[in-house]
Formats: C-alpha cells, sequence, structure tokens
C-alpha cells in the first residue's frame, strides 16, 4: 500500500511541479527587461486550455505524428522515476539504471523527432537536422559528466552515484551540465523559445504543426526534462544524499530555484549563438566534463 | 555635366515642359541611357508613358555626384526593344514592371516574370528558379509568416543550412495605388499617398506634394519646408529605432529589444505631438502643411526628445557592447560595395555598403538646402553596418532636430496652389528612413496627371536582400531580412 501511495505521490510531484519552471524563467527575463511579464502559473493555464482544445491532423501523417509525442512523454516521466530525490531515493532504482536514463531521454528525442518529420513539411526536416546534428555533442558531454560521476563514487547506480558531492572537479562537472541543461532544453544562446521567425527555430519548429492535447504532452514533456537536469545538475554538485530530509529537500528546492534563475538571467544578457558556434560551446560543455572525470579519476589515485 | 543632348538636365523638385524633355528614336534613347549609366548615373526611375496603342519610354538618371537629375524619352514604340538589364542590371525590376504595365517586351531579359500582377486570388508568381542536386533542398517561406508582417513569398534553395539562392516574390499587397492617380489629383489622393507605405509617410506625402508644387510654378512657405524636415527625421528616429529594437530581438537579446520597443513609441509621440497622431498623416499639404508647430508645443517636443535620444543612446550602447551580438551581425549578409551600386541600392542598404547615397545630401530640396545632416556611411556591407548606419543616423537626425527645433522659420505654413502647369514633368526624389522615394508626375494638356510614377525605396533594395543571402546560413534569413527591414506595400503599390 505504502509502495503505490509513494509512487502517486512521486508521479504526482513530477506533473504538477514541472511547469512552474518556465514560468520562473519568464518571470526573471520579465524582471530584468523592467516589465510585469506572463504570470508564474502560465504554462498550466495554457496546458488547460490546449488540453480542451481539438487536434488539427495533417492527411499525410502516420499514426506517429500522435504516437511520437506519447511515447516522448512517457519516457520523459519514466527517466525522472529513475532520479533520486536525495535521502527519498528513486521509485526504481537498479545497477545500471543510468544507462537506462540516458537511452530514455535518447527515446524522448527520437519519438519528438519521427513525428516532427511525419508531416513532410521542409521546417520540420530542417529543425529536426539541427536538434538531431547537436544531440551527437550534448549527448557525448552528458555521457562524460556520467562517467565522471561513476569514476568518483565508483558506482553505476544514480542513488550512490548521486548521494556525495562531486568532489574538486564539481566547478567544471556543473559549468558542463549547465552547458548541457542549456542545450538539451532549447534555451538561449542554442534556441530562443520565444521566437516567431521558423527559420531560426530547432525545437520550436519541430513541433509546429501539433496542436491540442499532443502539443500539451509536448509543453508538458519539456518542462519536466527541465527539471529532470536541474535537478540532476543540483544532486551531481552537492551531497544531498548525506542530508538529513528536510536539508536535502531545502537543498534540491534550492538548487533547482537557482538553476532556473541562472536559465532566466542567461536569457536575458547574452544573445542567441549563430549555429556555427553551436558546435563549439557543446565541446566546450564536453571537454569541462572531460576535465571533471580526469580530475575524478586522478584524483581518486592521489 | 552631360554632354549627351538625349537628356534634358533638371533638378530634383523642379518641373520640365514635356516639349524639352528630349525626344530620340529607340536605339538612340537606349544607347543615351546605357552611356549614362555607365558614367555613374542611377536609374531613378524607368517607365512607359501609353500615347495611343504606342508606348514612350521615360528613364530619369539621377547623377549623386553633380546633385542633378536627367530626363529622356523615347519617341513611342510598340513590341520589344533589347533589355537594359543584360548590361545594367539596376533595370531588372523597372523592366519587369514595363512588360507587367505595358506589354513592351524587353528582349533577352534573364528573368521575365510578373512583378505583381494578380492572378486569381494571389500574385502570378510564375516558375520558380531552381538549384538541382540531391542535396539540395528546397523551403518556401510564406506569403502568411508566423509574426504579424506583410505578406510576401520567400523560396530558398539551400544545401544543407547554406543558401545557395532566393527568390522573392511580391504583388500579395497590390492595391493599384499607382494606377488610381491618371486624371487626378483626386480628392482622396493625398491621403492615399499618406498611405503608399504606411511607416513613410512623410517620405511619400513630402514628395508627392513637392511634385505638385514644382507643377504649379511654385513652392511651400519655408516654414512648412521646416516643419516637413523635422517631421520627416522624427519619422526615421522612430523606425531605425524600432530597426534596432527588431534586430535585438531575433537575436534574442532582450535588454535593446525591450527597450527600443518603448523608445520607438515615445519618438512615434513626439510626431502626435505635431499632428495629433502618430504615423503624421496629416502634416503635409499640398502647398504648405495641414498644422504648425506653436511655441509650446515646440518646447515640449524638444524636452522629450532629448530624454528619448538619451535612452536610444543607453540601448544602443548595450547592443554594441554585447560581444555575443557582434558575433552575430559581423559578416553576416554581406553587399559588397560594387554589387550594391551594380544593382541600384538606395539609402540606408546602399550607405551601409559604403556607397555615399543620400538624397538630403545628393539632391537638397526644400529645407534641406538650408539645414544638412551629414550622411552615414559604413564600410562594409553586412548585417553590422545596416545596423551601424542606422545607430549613426539616429545620433545625427537627433543632432539635426534638436538644432532646428531652437531655430525655426517664422511665417505662413500653408499657402493655395496655382493650378498645375499643362504638360510638363515634375520630378521629387525624398529620402524617406528606408532610402530614396521617387516620384516623377507628367500632366496632360489640362493640368491633370497623364502618367504617375512612384518608385519606393523597397523596389531597388529587395534585389539587395535576396544578394545578401547568398552562402549565407538559412538561420541568418530574418536577420538579414531585419537589417534591411523593406517595406511590402511599397512594392506592391
Amino acid at each position: 500500500m505504502n509502495v503505490i501511495l509513494e509512487t502517486v505521490l512521486r508521479l504526482a510531484g513530477w506533473l504538477l511541479i514541472a511547469p512552474l519552471l518556465p514560468g520562473i524563467i519568464n518571470k526573471v527575463k520579465a524582471w530584468v527587461a523592467g516589465r510585469r511579464g506572463p504570470p508564474v502559473l502560465q504554462l498550466y493555464y495554457d496546458l488547460a486550455r490546449l488540453w480542451r482544445k481539438g487536434v488539427v491532423l495533417s492527411t499525410l501523417a502516420s499514426p506517429g505524428f500522435i504516437a511520437g509525442p506519447a511515447i516522448a512523454w512517457v519516457a520523459v516521466l519514466c527517466a525522472a522515476q529513475l532520479l533520486p530525490l536525495g535521502p527519498a531515493g528513486a521509485a526504481l532504482s537498479f545497477r545500471g539504471d543510468v544507462l537506462l536514463l540516458i537511452y530514455l531521454l535518447a527515446t524522448a528525442r527520437f519519438c519528438t523527432a519521427w513525428a516532427a518529420l511525419e508531416t513532410g513539411s521542409a521546417f520540420e526536416g530542417m529543425g529536426t537536422a539541427r536538434e538531431v546534428s547537436y544531440a551527437v555533442l550534448a549527448e557525448a558531454a552528458m555521457i562524460t559528466a556520467v562517467l565522471s560521476l561513476s569514476v568518483h563514487t565508483g558506482s553505476v547506480t544514480l542513488v550512490t552515484m548521486l548521494a556525495p558531492a562531486a568532489g574538486a572537479g564539481a566547478v567544471l562537472l556543473g559549468a558542463g551540465l549547465f552547458v548541457v541543461l542549456l542545450a538539451e532544453n532549447c534555451r538561449v544562446p542554442f534556441d530562443d523559445p520565444n521566437t516567431h521567425l521558423e527559420l531560426t527555430m530547432i525545437h520550436e519548429v519541430m513541433v509546429l504543426d501539433h496542436s491540442g492535447p499532443p502539443f500539451a504532452a509536448i509543453l508538458h514533456g519539456a518542462s519536466m526534462k527541465l527539471l529532470l537536469f536541474a535537478l540532476l545538475l543540483t544532486e551531481a554538485v552537492l551531497p544531498v544524499g548525506e542530508l538529513s530530509p528536510v536539508a536535502a529537500a531545502g537543498a534540491l528546492a534550492g538548487g533547482v530555484l537557482a538553476v532556473t534563475v541562472g536559465v532566466g538571467l542567461v536569457e536575458s544578457l547574452l544573445a542567441r549563438f549563430a549555429f556555427r558556434r553551436v558546435p563549439l560551446l557543446l565541446t566546450m560543455a564536453f571537454l569541462l566534463c572531460l576535465f571533471a572525470l580526469l580530475v575524478a579519476w586522478k584524483g581518486g589515485e592521489a | 555635366m552631360s554632354t549627351s543632348t538625349a537628356f534634358a538636365l533638371l533638378a530634383n523638385g523642379t518641373c520640365l515642359p514635356w516639349s524639352e524633355v528630349p525626344e530620340s528614336s529607340l536605339a538612340e534613347f537606349l544607347q543615351a541611357t546605357r552611356s549614362e549609366l555607365d558614367r555613374g548615373g542611377r536609374l531613378c526611375s524607368w517607365f512607359g508613358v501609353p500615347d495611343g496603342d504606342a508606348v514612350r519610354l521615360v528613364s530619369i538618371v539621377g547623377f549623386d555626384a553633380d546633385n542633378t537629375l536627367a530626363a529622356a524619352r523615347s519617341a513611342p514604340i510598340r513590341g520589344g526593344y533589347p533589355a537594359l538589364t543584360l548590361t545594367h542590371p539596376q533595370a531588372h525590376l523597372f523592366e519587369r514592371e514595363l512588360w507587367e504595365q505595358h506589354g513592351i517586351v524587353p528582349e533577352g531579359h534573364p528573368w521575365l516574370k510578373p512583378v505583381r500582377r494578380i492572378a486569381g486570388d494571389a500574385p502570378a508568381n510564375g516558375e520558380f528558379f531552381r538549384v538541382d542536386g540531391r542535396e539540395v533542398h528546397e523551403v518556401a517561406v510564406g506569403p502568411i509568416h508566423a509574426g504579424v508582417i506583410e505578406p510576401g513569398h520567400f523560396r530558398f534553395q539551400c544545401a544543407g543550412e547554406e543558401v545557395l539562392h532566393l527568390e522573392i516574390a511580391l504583388g500579395y499587397q497590390h492595391r493599384g495605388a499607382e494606377r488610381a492617380l491618371p486624371g487626378g489629383p483626386h480628392r482622396t489622393t493625398m491621403f492615399q499617398m499618406e498611405t503608399v507605405a504606411g511607416d513613410t509617410t512623410m517620405g511619400h506625402a513630402t514628395a508627392y506634394a513637392t511634385v505638385l508644387e514644382a507643377l504649379a510654378g511654385t513652392e511651400a512657405p519655408l516654414r512648412a519646408q521646416w516643419l516637413r524636415a523635422v517631421a520627416l527625421e522624427l519619422e526615421r528616429l522612430a523606425n531605425h529605432t524600432g530597426d534596432i529594437g527588431a534586430l535585438a530581438g531575433d537575436v534574442a537579446f532582450l535588454p535593446t529589444m525591450s527597450a527600443c520597443g518603448k523608445i520607438r513609441g515615445d519618438f512615434l509621440n513626439l510626431t502626435a505631438i505635431i499632428c495629433g497622431n502618430r504615423f503624421s498623416r496629416g502634416i503635409v499639404r499640398p502647398g504648405g502643411c495641414g498644422y504648425d508647430l506653436d511655441p509650446d508645443r515646440s518646447s515640449r517636443l524638444f524636452e522629450k526628445l532629448a530624454a528619448a535620444l538619451k535612452d536610444v543612446e543607453q540601448a544602443a550602447t548595450w547592443f554594441w557592447d554585447a560581444a555575443s551580438v557582434r558575433g552575430r551581425f559581423e559578416n553576416v549578409g554581406t553587399v559588397h560595395a560594387s554589387q550594391g551600386a551594380e544593382i541600384g541600392l538606395v539609402g540606408v542598404a546602399a550607405r551601409a555598403c559604403g556607397l555615399v547615397r543620400d538624397v538630403r545630401f545628393d539632391h537638397p530640396t526644400g529645407w534641406h538646402r538650408f539645414g544638412q545632416v551629414p550622411v552615414a556611411v559604413w564600410p562594409g556591407g553586412d548585417v553590422f553596418a545596416r545596423a551601424r548606419v542606422r545607430s549613426l543616423e539616429i545620433q545625427r537626425s537627433g543632432q539635426f532636430l534638436k538644432e532646428q527645433l531652437l531655430a525655426p522659420p517664422e511665417g505662413e505654413i500653408f499657402s493655395e496652389l496655382p493650378p498645375a502647369t499643362p504638360d510638363a514633368l515634375a520630378v521629387a526624389l525624398v529620402e524617406g528612413w528606408r532610402g530614396e522615394v521617387c516620384h516623377v508626375a507628367l500632366t496632360d494638356s489640362a493640368g491633370k496627371f497623364r502618367r504617375y510614377k512612384i518608385t519606393d525605396p523597397s523596389f531597388h533594395n529587395w534585389t539587395g536582400l535576396a544578394l545578401a543571402l547568398r552562402g549565407t546560413a538559412v538561420s541568418d534569413f530574418p536577420i538579414c531580412n531585419k537589417s534591411f527591414n523593406l517595406s511590402y506595400c511599397g512594392h506592391d503599390l
């Protein structure tokens, strides 16, 4: 009985808290620009509105057009259940679950790309090409970061890997993961979530033809992914697993808030990069994670 | 100056009896136009005047360095003639237009397609240029865009992210503005002229009023000329500020975007101090101005102007100091000076290629004969240069306004116009905020318009945008487009 209650609570937490993050980012951006900005709960209203709307389907699209977003949403939600929440641990934990986490995120990306290609639109093909090219580099950085945590703790189980602080390489790892977070969640300087310019979009253009509930699933999945990365970053850097439950909850909430505000500040003060410079930044993220790995490896011997 | 007898010289804002515009045989006319263009002349206008079932060609060439214009006409022709475009690409859109309007075929024209002809519900776009190859893909954008902007269709031939070719198809905004004019001026004409391109109200309205005043053999009172110059610069300030904000928005640089959006409104509100609306409607009337600026409102305008100029300076400083912004603009969307000269760029786009082309300086009329604004030029021809020229012009127009507002001329603001000279040709060029606005009017024996030709700067510059995109990443199209910020309705008329 307790297990069921716990699982329900965890799911509810992920589903309900995630849409808060984009709201906070937008509030920070508005505050820096001296505007009032949309309400923090705007995404909740948007999701409710989209949920009530009908779906416009292209006659060319196969059922994959609907299945893609649905599978992607489920994949992100499952990945979230693998992530431990401090001393509370993960809903599901086993040796090597970190690999499943990475593959679930890749599955989500694959399904979004698949659904985008379904309509045969030139825009969406272009966006997909960009998304998957940058993903190659972002995933390399992500895997290196995970590897450094794994070497540091000598484990491939997320609960053990994320419990202690990342050690001497924490700053490197934190910076690398933050860049990966920006890239994976399509934020400035990689992508501009606010743009209306279809030719410059990456993620936005891939979902251009989606409407109604499938689009709500896409938006909600994106916010869960942002929360997932923010938590991962916090737990990789801070020794959340070794704190008391209250302190851990505070550290997690504070960490996620700091990351979210950080994203908002980056978007407020930095222009977006030209596409040709994106690989350089991602390579830099990879190198940061690589040095964190070297520190974890050699630092462990010393 | 011109040694060719095929052309008659006239100054900007003046008129010439139609009989004094030299008429030559078609071959001589074409030869003369070619040689004037070869000598550095610029094709300001090129159009047909129907004469029975034949058509006379008229060519208006501008000599910027000599501060003079030249006009010539051909004998009535039918059928076709060897295209000018083959040797002078700046004529290509004029020749397509001539073919569309009068059926005169420019033989050998490399890309003879309609400019704005409507077929059914949409413009007759014809076949688009296509690049073959397995790696090449075609991207079609518009006519309906994701933002609230005017309609236009863009067809890209891309290899990956790189644009090999861009073709721009317009005509969706065609309202028949030019066709409504023969037999005029009508009672509605002044209002239509203010909306030829709604963001260039001062440019087009001033050009139209100048044409009528030239045809009447007079000028607007000095005070009216002064007020027109003031309002023209206010229009420039508002639009340039808006453009810089929009460029910042396109690269997701929020500080300048947010600030410039607000400051543009401040500048528009300054126009409202003069005429009660934000888009200069009603300021220009043939024979003078519809509103005067009393000292009270003038000093209010001055104060608010100084504050807005300070704000825009700050917003521009954030913009130019951000390395991430400069990195997006430098070496993107380059049009070389030689290309710009060849396709006849005008205005901001031309000055950003290092070409010194500014009607206020080259062909001063009205108040610009007494108060000069330094020409803002920047070499490079890229997005950075176009943004930079705008930024410089904001400073210089602001300075000009501050000087002018303190020293207004006295006198009348309006005087009734005498009737227009019959059988005369009048030309007026005005440096609108985008560039050269050219109006040419030809009257009939009753002094009514026989032919009226409007050339918006966008008509010259759309080709520049297409060239700027060659070899540029398709994702940089929006900033290239914004850096030109051309008018759809000004082109489509």
